[in-house]
């Protein structure tokens, strides 16, 4: 009942949106928010007169909801990893490391949120075009590889940046060669290393450095390999739970675990990508295990799946289905490339603690033209085929 | 023991109400319509005015660039109307049934005992050249061609299709005949494609110089554009032709009698329909009889399509079943706004992914309508096609290079081995609710605008 109410009001106020009504200008908002509140009465006109149920809503929304458990773990962790930094003692799954962590991250979100798709909005109505959903899932992303202690102006210039150059001026939604909220990562890196590594950034609080216990090191596993103390490290369990510093979502390979079921199980995400990128990341490790030039070369391979943000990576950032390849062949190409290629870089290239950011950019740029030489092999199979026949 | 071909990618969607394997006969009186609109490639000029008399056979209607090309009345009576729509465009001839058998005489005799020129023009005058289509563009086959091959599948795999047959039984003469004729215009093979269950077919089977292959699993696996690429693809400057079994009896009878002859058998499907089943009538009728007290009421209008719920035409309750349809499909329509549609869990969503708890009843039959269930959008799923698309054929980057104009492209892809029906699938489970059919058309009216 709740519903047909809202639809009566609905109806009442869409004729002012519609062409040559008083707010006709602002057609595109409108069409999102009613969108938003109900899948439209559209009907098919010919051709296919039946349509599959899913659409680009549903799909964003899967995808968010594989989010969640590392989002969830991500609350919990920063307000755990804060208290550990100031000595006080709280379980992990409890009220204070929730409510700490929450008002830490939820600002976050929502500066990322509000900015993305502000300017969605404002792009949509400029062109006359619908409302496109793709940043629904940016938009939860860019918090999740964000360290916790990240400025929020600083999220809002990477979001601005993310969409601004990552999407909008390659045409929007479908269209962008890098997946926007790498994008919106790698910017801040590059422009404010200061707040984006180092030892102090990924525990909330900490980089103002009040009341932080004396030796109380916020280093990432990374930053502790890079760094050379691979005796450091922890077990392989604890880094697999995620109960470490880290960027928000990355942490717990369990929550990533889930949430890789989730897109394996609707059919939403690629597991040709996921797997081939583990593989590939395997397949360096054990490369660098044997060649074993120093410490980090001799972690266990099977060590580079959780530590550092290959596991997030893998699961949500390679899998995005416009800036990766579109070609299943050229998805086990792609995937096995930026898995060999992170590990690569992360281990022999001392600049960047993180390689798999990098890798899967570097993937994006070469995802085109994997998908170039894959196309071009069926393309020969057929002209093969023609010439054969004559 | 014929050749089996495994067919992996696909979809079969489960309709509610599919048709009875029981048989009506509403009976030969009323209206009749040649439709131009359902021949694609030709451009007819009309042979007969309203209120001029005609009997079963006269032509109405002959292509203006292949003037042996005609359309020619299913029943004896005279022409009511001379239906067009905007500028002037011919929508269709309609003919009202006198009762009365007058008909137009053809040749009798074996196609066997037949040179190619003699059957050309018997199937021509009979007026069942339109039958036959040809690959690429899938337009209406011309005279002065030689194929390389000739297709027919033995059965449709789309949702709710009719059952060749049942529609076929004790046709094996007429159907056999057919072959005879059609094999007298190709030095190339006949392909006759069957489903696993058609292997014994009294009607399909047993031809002598026949190629038989048995294709097993989902739509589209009974499309002979998937055929085709399984069997012997098309390349570049090849002509295949195809047509489908009813023609075929068709042709044969007309072959064995010395008559034109149009009985058609057509199935009545869908959620909407009463009794679904099927209905001996002639082609180009109108669907009135029909429908008639067959059709549910219900709150949601009835949407009507001639052909099947991928592919079909919509026409109106009162329209005439279009020249290749062997099937009406009868659904609601989806107008409808749905609260939260794309949030809530979904039990009562169909969905090729698994994105909707729906998923868990993968053997129920639903009861679909044409609500494009979301918005157009830009192409951003990737690999969902090629889900449904048995073919080594990269089905998004050919609608993109369409989409560009890039005709050199569009070859190198494939384009000359598809046409509509097979890429239907792909258009149903888009997520980003393109039209891909119409994408399709465009570019191949495109090439055989530039080519020729």
């Amino acid at each position: 009942m709740k519903a047909n109410k809202l639809r009566q009001l609905v109806d009442r106020v869409k004729p002012q949106f519609e062409k040559g009504g008083k707010l006709s200008k602002l057609h595109s908002s409108f069409d999102a928010f009613e969108s938003f509140l109900f899948v439209p009465d559209k009907v098919t006109l010919r051709g296919s007169h039946i349509r599959d149920s899913i659409d680009l809503k549903r799909t964003m929304t899967i995808v968010i909801i594989a989010l969640l458990p590392a989002l969830v773990f991500g609350i919990f962790n920063a307000g755990y990893q804060h208290f550990l930094s100031v000595g006080q003692a709280v379980t992990f799954f409890s009220w204070q490391a929730f409510g700490f962590g929450f008002l830490k991250v939820f600002p976050i979100i929502v500066v990322s949120y509000v900015t993305g798709l502000g300017i969605e909005f404002i792009v949509a109505q400029i062109k006359g075009h619908e409302v496109n959903e793709g940043f629904l899932v940016s938009g939860m992303l860019i918090p999740l590889i964000m360290p916790v202690d990240v400025p929020l102006w600083m999220v809002a210039l990477a979001t601005a940046f993310a969409v601004v150059f990552g999407k909008e001026i390659f045409g929007g939604t479908g269209m962008n060669i890098f997946n926007p909220a790498l994008l919106a990562r790698v910017f801040l890196f590059f422009a404010y290393p200061a707040f984006m590594t180092g030892d102090r950034i990924w525990i909330a609080g900490m980089t103002k450095g009040a009341g932080v216990v004396d030796g109380f090191s916020g280093a990432t596993p990374l930053g502790e390999l890079a760094a050379g103390h691979s005796d450091k490290l922890q077990d392989f369990m604890t880094l697999f739970l995620g109960a470490i510093p880290g960027s928000i979502g990355e942490t717990s390979k369990l929550a990533i675990l889930i949430g890789a079921v989730i897109l394996i199980v609707t059919g939403i995400g690629s597991w040709r990508i996921m797997v081939s990128m583990i593989a590939g990341g395997l397949l360096m490790g054990g490369i660098l295990n044997l060649v074993g030039a120093n410490a980090y070369m001799e972690v266990p391979f099977y060590y580079h799946l959780v530590i550092g943000s290959f596991a997030f990576g893998a699961v949500f950032m390679a899998t995005d289905p416009v800036s990766s390849s579109q070609t299943q062949t050229g998805k086990w190409i792609y995937g096995f490339f930026v898995g060999f290629m992170s590990v690569l870089i992360r281990v022999v290239n001392p600049a960047y603690p993180e390689g798999v950011m990098l890798a899967i950019l570097l993937g994006n740029v070469f995802a085109p033209l994997i998908d170039h030489f894959v196309v071009q092999a069926n393309i020969n199979r057929r002209l093969k085929r023609a010439t054969i026949k004559v | 023991m014929s050749k089996v071909i495994k067919i992996k990618r696909g979809l079969d969607i489960r309709l509610k109400g599919s048709a009875e394997l029981q048989l009506a006969e509403p009976g030969l009186t009323g209206l009749f319509a040649v439709k131009p609109t359902d021949f694609k490639g030709l451009e007819f000029r009309v042979l007969r005015k309203a209120g001029e008399e005609v009997k079963k056979g006269t032509p109405v209607l002959a292509d203006k660039s292949h003037p042996e090309i005609v359309l020619v009345s299913p029943v004896a009576g005279k022409v009511a109307a001379v239906n067009r729509g905007e500028r002037r465009k011919l929508l269709e001839v309609v003919i009202e049934s006198s009762g009365e058998l007058s008909y137009e005489t053809l040749k009798k005799g074996s196609p066997a005992d037949m040179d190619g020129t003699s059957v050309r023009e018997q199937i021509l005058s009979a007026g069942l050249w339109p039958a036959i289509i040809q690959r690429p563009y899938g337009t209406v086959a011309r005279p002065d061609h030689a194929p390389r091959d000739i297709f027919i599948s033995a059965f449709d795999s789309s949702p709710l299709a009719p059952d060749y047959e049942f529609i076929l039984k004790g046709q094996a003469a007429e159907f056999k005949t057919g072959i005879l004729a059609l094999k007298k215009l190709t030095a190339g093979k006949i392909y006759v494609c069957l489903s696993p269950e058609l292997i014994d077919s009294k009607v399909f089977t047993g031809i002598e110089g026949v190629e038989y292959t048995v294709f097993k699993g989902p739509h589209p696996a009974g499309n002979t554009g998937i055929q085709i690429h399984h069997l012997a693809p098309i390349n570049k400057g090849e002509v295949i032709w195809t047509i489908t079994p009813q023609f075929v009896a068709l042709i044969g009878r007309t072959f064995l009698t010395g008559k034109p002859d149009f009985t058609w058998t057509v199935a009545l499907a869908g959620s909407r329909v009463k009794i679904p089943q099927y209905y001996k009538t002639v082609i180009g009728a109108q669907l009135s009889p029909m429908i008639a007290s067959n059709l549910v009421e219900a709150e949601l209008p009835a949407r009507i399509i001639s052909g099947t719920v991928l592919t079909g035409a919509k026409i109106e309750p009162d329209g005439f079943i279009g020249f290749y349809d062997s099937l009406v499909t009868v659904i609601p329509e989806g107008k409808y706004f749905d609260f939260f549609g794309w949030a809530l869990p979904g039990i009562n969503k169909y969905s090729m992914s698994r994105a909707f708890l729906s998923s868990v009843f993968p053997k129920k039959s639903w009861d679909l309508n044409t609500n494009l269930n979301g918005g157009h959008r830009a192409f951003v799923i990737t690999g969902q096609y090629e889900k449904v698309l048995p073919m080594d054929i990269y089905p998004m980057l050919l609608l993109k290079s369409i989409l560009a104009n890039d005709i050199d492209k569009m070859e190198q892809l494939g384009i000359y081995e598809v046409i509509e029906e097979d890429l239907a699938l792909c258009e149903f489970v888009c997520t980003s609710k393109i039209d891909i059919q119409d994408i399709l058309r465009s570019g191949l009216d495109l090439i055989r605008k530039e080519l020729n």
